[in-house]
């Protein structure tokens, strides 16, 4: 019963978050915190940053965790399997219409008006993640003791890098992360 | 036929693999993968070109539920139809499922471990910066074609999601309007 109930209200939680990760945490908050109580709020804070510390999307972090937490292995996989339920389905339908309907002029409008809104999104969440990364209280400032040098100096490091070697960027960021928390450590 | 299979076989297993790998280092929310995906299969294997790329990370974003999980399900559906949907699914779940459900028994340990946080900082920067050389790329493939309409979008439609914090499903809908409307091809704007 409970897995039922779980693959439900994370089914919800796929089904109604538009929009990237941040989008889900309000649904996440009324169904698992409010509604069904299977986190507290502390709880809840804490999915959040372990969710910025793991590779992943946060409505599968809160999944996995949730379901793990109150049913084990096998209410984790319920979970996860109720958030990329929906999303699995209306992908599908959307890329057949797509592919269907690409060569009409119509779609094509709509996709050259898509393209750039999509690069422009991109860079807008990049950016955000490197306020987040330089400035430790999300205000950009270049006073010395404001910003955050050594991530100032992997960001740019890096770029300097992937331009120029164009290598595989899982290596860029396994690279920084070693250095990086080295420095971290020990400066 | 046999070798036929080989290659359908050689083709799971690359789209298997490729979004595990890939899925492992999405550290910091859906737009990640993006960037990462882009290089693997638009530059790496050649299989997607760039522009049916941002079609796909359109279609993503116009799908409910996490954005790095529609991605990698739309180039799996791409190469191999609803079954390679379901590989790549199945490749971007499994990292964060792991993960996640070892962290879940400890996991008041990993939060406040400082090597982890030292590590993770370090690789938040380079994050930003992985995300940044490809927004280079693609912003440029954009502006080189010297058409005014799309570069209008894409500064408007940076302005509404980096200033105005306008919610992306608007931003969507708008940009998918304004190009049905003036965007055509033979309306003069597009080849």
């Amino acid at each position: 019963m409970i897995y039922v109930q779980m693959l439900l209200s994370f089914l919800q939680i796929g089904l109604f978050s538009f929009g990237g990760g941040y989008a889900a945490l309000p649904l996440i908050d009324s169904q698992i915190v409010k509604l069904h109580g299977w986190l507290t709020m502390t709880e809840f804070t804490d999915v959040l940053t372990i969710s910025q510390m793991t590779p992943g999307p946060i409505a599968i972090n809160a999944a996995t965790f949730v379901g793990m937490r109150i049913a084990g292995a096998a209410g984790a996989l319920a979970a996860t399997l109720g958030c990329i339920l929906p999303s699995t389905v209306v992908a599908i339908v959307l890329a057949k219409i797509y592919y269907k309907y690409r060569e009409m002029s119509v779609m094509k409008g709509v996709m050259n008006g898509l393209r750039p809104a999509v690069v422009a999104m991109i860079a807008s969440a990049g950016l955000s993640i490197m306020i987040q990364a330089l400035w430790a209280d999300g205000v950009v400032s270049f006073a010395a003791d404001k910003m955050d040098f050594i991530a100032a100096a992997i960001f740019i490091a890096s770029l300097i890098v992937l331009r120029i070697f164009k290598p595989n960027q899982i290596i860029v960021m396994a690279a920084a992360g070693v250095i990086g928390g080295a420095a971290y450590l020990l400066l | 036929m046999e070798t036929q299979k080989l290659n359908k076989l050689k083709l799971f297993l690359t789209l298997f693999f490729s979004t595990l790998k890939i899925s492992a280092f999405t550290f910091g929310g859906g737009y990640v993968i993006v960037p990462l995906l882009q290089k693997k299969f638009v530059e790496g294997l050649g299989w997607i070109d760039e522009e049916e790329m941002l079609d796909l990370v359109a279609i993503a974003q116009s799908t409910p539920g996490p954005l790095a999980i529609n991605a990698s399900l739309l180039i799996g559906y791409r190469m191999a139809g609803i079954a390679g949907a379901l590989v790549t699914v199945l490749g971007t779940v499994l990292p964060p499922f792991v993960i996640m459900s070892v962290v879940s028994v400890f996991y008041i340990a990993f939060r406040d471990n400082v090597i982890v946080s030292a590590v993770l900082k370090g690789m938040q920067a380079a994050v930003a910066a992985v995300i940044l050389d490809v927004v280079i790329t693609m912003a440029h493939n954009v502006i080189k074609d010297k058409r005014i309409f799309p570069v209008l979008i894409m500064i408007a439609a940076f302005a509404a999601a980096a200033v105005f914090d306008i919610n992306v499903v608007f931003i969507i809908i708008i940009c998918g309007v304004l190009g049905a409307l003036f965007m055509r091809p033979g309306k003069g704007e597009e080849k």
